[in-house]
């Protein structure tokens, strides 16, 4: 590899594995990859080290990185609590505006913080406490209550206060007079029904950048890129956005949603507007994001294994995988017993993609809109709650369960419409593609520097899922 | 001569207007609406088909001192029923409770139509053919009484 073509590395900090993609900048290609341990509980180094030895060994010396970009989801990814005053407005609000930086939730609480909210909240010790509530010139007395229980417990973490304007103030000085770290911004409600989650998703952002990186240890391998930008679920937003909306005058794929499944969680992202399609439908509720993710906690290939089960029943998906109830059962226990375990029987094959489908449709029924039939005098009408995601043309599938299983179109099928299912919005006859080299994260980080070297790459990558895969296995097999 | 509010001092009242229900009559509630809003009081509108729950969460979250509901479908009678105790609940005890519309169906004279709608907790009800200058007058004594620590202009 000569030193004159200019190539960016691009870096993804997992739980797991250490990732790397390095990118040809002119050719808009992927050069390489590499992966290591992730190591950020000792030394994050290490792991680093190990994936740039594997890359330079898989593409024979290491190029002059004009760009060395990284995200990060480990030592518990970006962990935030977030507090709104009513439960589906602000917050709800407050919930989609973590969800839109990249955080895993591990607590959402609204109306007045109790003793045991607060002593449930010092035991997560969340990286960023989200505070919002009242519309501007609406309540401010449950967001200053919230603040003051906050400023005398025990946590340490900072908190983004995005309330109640009239409030702000107050609330960012009393936080800070108790020691904490009060970081204000603008309501993420500003009137009723009315979301501006942009500015408390850059204050989140900042804080990971400025703080999080460093009290993880993520700096500690600082020589060796120039800056983490964003948590790993951020970027794959970001990637999925561009792939979607183009640049530059060079066209996307239009709308679009991506579904990520993964070993603990089910991710969903939409890139669209998501107005009503139907005639005459009524929208209601909290108005969401264009692009919007959701994250299903209960949905997930290995630790979260058996609340599929329970939200799909034993039954259906013993007879998709073509086993009897005891045997899926046995197979369950053993994923579940061993997180890290790669299927390596058709008998499990079988049973990945049964607990695949089940969690694409699920996380994707939550994702979407829905209509509901309202009988009044004048007739049947129809209301709309959420995005109506049935003319979105394109749905990207990423993670192992997809990448490396077996039937991916029938996996990614289960996200599409269903005829006995008409009240759920979702996509009628999208295509088709798989991220099969997980580059949705590179080509998010890549477009803050390069947006059209990233989406040419991206476009280039994203595999377009043909029906004959759609079958019993390693279609590489019969060719 | 009744008090009446100061028309500088209606911006800093915020009240929430909806059609409640399965009722998806919405332009007599959109005019009445823009009037409340023209007059100067901040309004927050729910729309057509709004559950009554939905109201109380709106009102929590903008503080708001007054709830418009409207009803022209002749059902408003099974809606609303059980509203000021949904109130009460939410912490809003005091909250200033109007319906209007087409609230029941056949003739039941106006006057004991109004009454069960009293009965029920709202602070006053409105017939069909109100005018909107009649309601924002209604508002400025109510809001004028309660300055003074009365509950309406009526009581």
């Amino acid at each position: 590899m000569s030193g004159d073509a200019s190539a960016a590395l691009l870096i993804d900090f997992g739980s797991t594995y250490t990732k790397l993609r390095a990118i040809d900048l002119e050719r808009a290609e992927i050069i390489g990859s590499g992966q290591g341990p992730s190591t950020v509980t000792t030394d994050i180094t290490v792991g680093m080290e190990a994936a740039l030895a594997d890359l330079e060994g898989r593409i024979g010396g290491l190029p002059d990185f004009t760009y060395r970009l990284a995200t990060s989801s480990a030592a518990g990814g970006l962990r935030m609590v977030t507090v709104g005053l009513v439960k589906e407005l602000t917050a709800e609000a407050a919930r989609v505006a973590a969800l839109g930086a990249g955080a895993r939730l591990i607590g959402t609480y609204a109306y007045r913080l109790t003793a045991s909210d607060i002593a449930g909240i010092e035991g997560h010790s969340p990286d960023i406490i989200l505070l919002a509530g009242g519309t501007d010139g609406g309540n401010d007395e449950v967001i200053r209550h919230n603040a003051r229980v906050l400023a005398e417990c025990g946590i340490t973490c900072p908190v983004v206060v995005a309330g109640n304007r009239e409030a702000t103030d107050g609330i960012s000085a009393r936080l800070d007079s108790a020691g904490k770290t009060a970081v204000p911004t603008e309501n993420v409600m500003p009137e009723f029904n009315v979301l501006n989650i942009e500015p408390a998703r850059a204050a989140i952002r900042r804080i990971f950048i400025d703080r999080i990186v460093h009290a993880k240890g993520i700096d500690r391998a600082a020589e060796m890129f120039d800056e983490i930008l964003m948590p790993t679920p951020e970027a794959v937003m970001e990637g999925a956005r561009l792939l979607a909306d183009g640049t530059g005058g060079q066209n996307g794929l239009g709308p679009l949603l991506v579904v990520d499944i993964g070993g603990a969680t089910t991710d969903v992202h939409s890139v669209a507007a998501g107005e009503p399609t139907l005639e005459g439908a009524i929208q209601r509720g909290l108005p969401e994001p264009y692009v919007k993710r959701t994250v299903e906690g209960d949905l997930g290939m290995r630790h979260n294994a058996l609340s599929i089960v329970e939200a799909a029943g034993l039954d259906t998906l013993a007879s998709e995988a073509g086993l009897t109830r005891d045997r899926f059962r046995e197979n369950l226990a053993m994923i579940s017993g061993d997180v890290e375990r790669l299927p390596e029987t058709d008998e499990e094959r079988a049973v990945d993609r049964a607990l695949a489908r089940a969690a694409t449709l699920i996380a994707v029924r939550r994702h979407s809109g829905r209509t509901e039939t309202v009988y009044t005098v004048m007739g049947p009408a129809v209301a709309q709650h959420g995005k109506d995601l049935s003319g979105v043309g394109a749905v990207i599938g990423t993670g192992g369960a997809l990448v490396h299983g077996i039937d991916p179109a029938g996996i990614l099928a289960k996200a599409c419409a269903d005829p006995n299912d008409p009240e759920s919005l979702r996509p009628r006859a999208p295509r088709l593609y798989l991220d099969r080299e997980y580059l949705l994260y590179a080509c998010g980080l890549l477009g803050t520097v390069e947006p059209k070297a990233a989406l040419t790459l991206g476009l280039a990558h994203m595999h377009p899922v043909a029906e004959e895969e759609h079958g019993n296995g390693r279609s590489s097999v019969a060719g | 001569m009744t008090e009446t509010l100061d028309p500088s001092k209606r911006q800093d009242i915020t009240l929430v207007t909806g059609v409640i229900g399965s009722d998806t009559h919405i332009v007599g509630n959109r005019i009445l609406s823009m009037a409340l809003e023209e007059a100067g009081y901040s309004i927050v509108i729910l729309g057509a088909l709004t559950p009554a729950d939905e109201f109380i969460k709106a009102a929590i979250e903008t503080a708001a001192d007054g709830i418009m509901v409207s009803s022209l479908y002749g059902q408003g009678e099974l809606d609303c029923r059980g509203f000021r105790e949904l109130c009460v609940e939410a912490g809003l005890d005091d909250i200033l409770l109007y319906v209007g519309g087409n609230l029941v169906v056949g003739k039941t004279p106006w006057e004991v139509v109004e009454k069960r709608f009293l009965d029920m907790g709202f602070d006053r009800a409105f017939p069909p053919g109100t005018r909107t200058p009649e309601v924002v007058e209604a508002l400025d004594r109510d809001f004028a009484a309660r300055a003074r620590g009365k509950r309406t202009a009526d009581s």
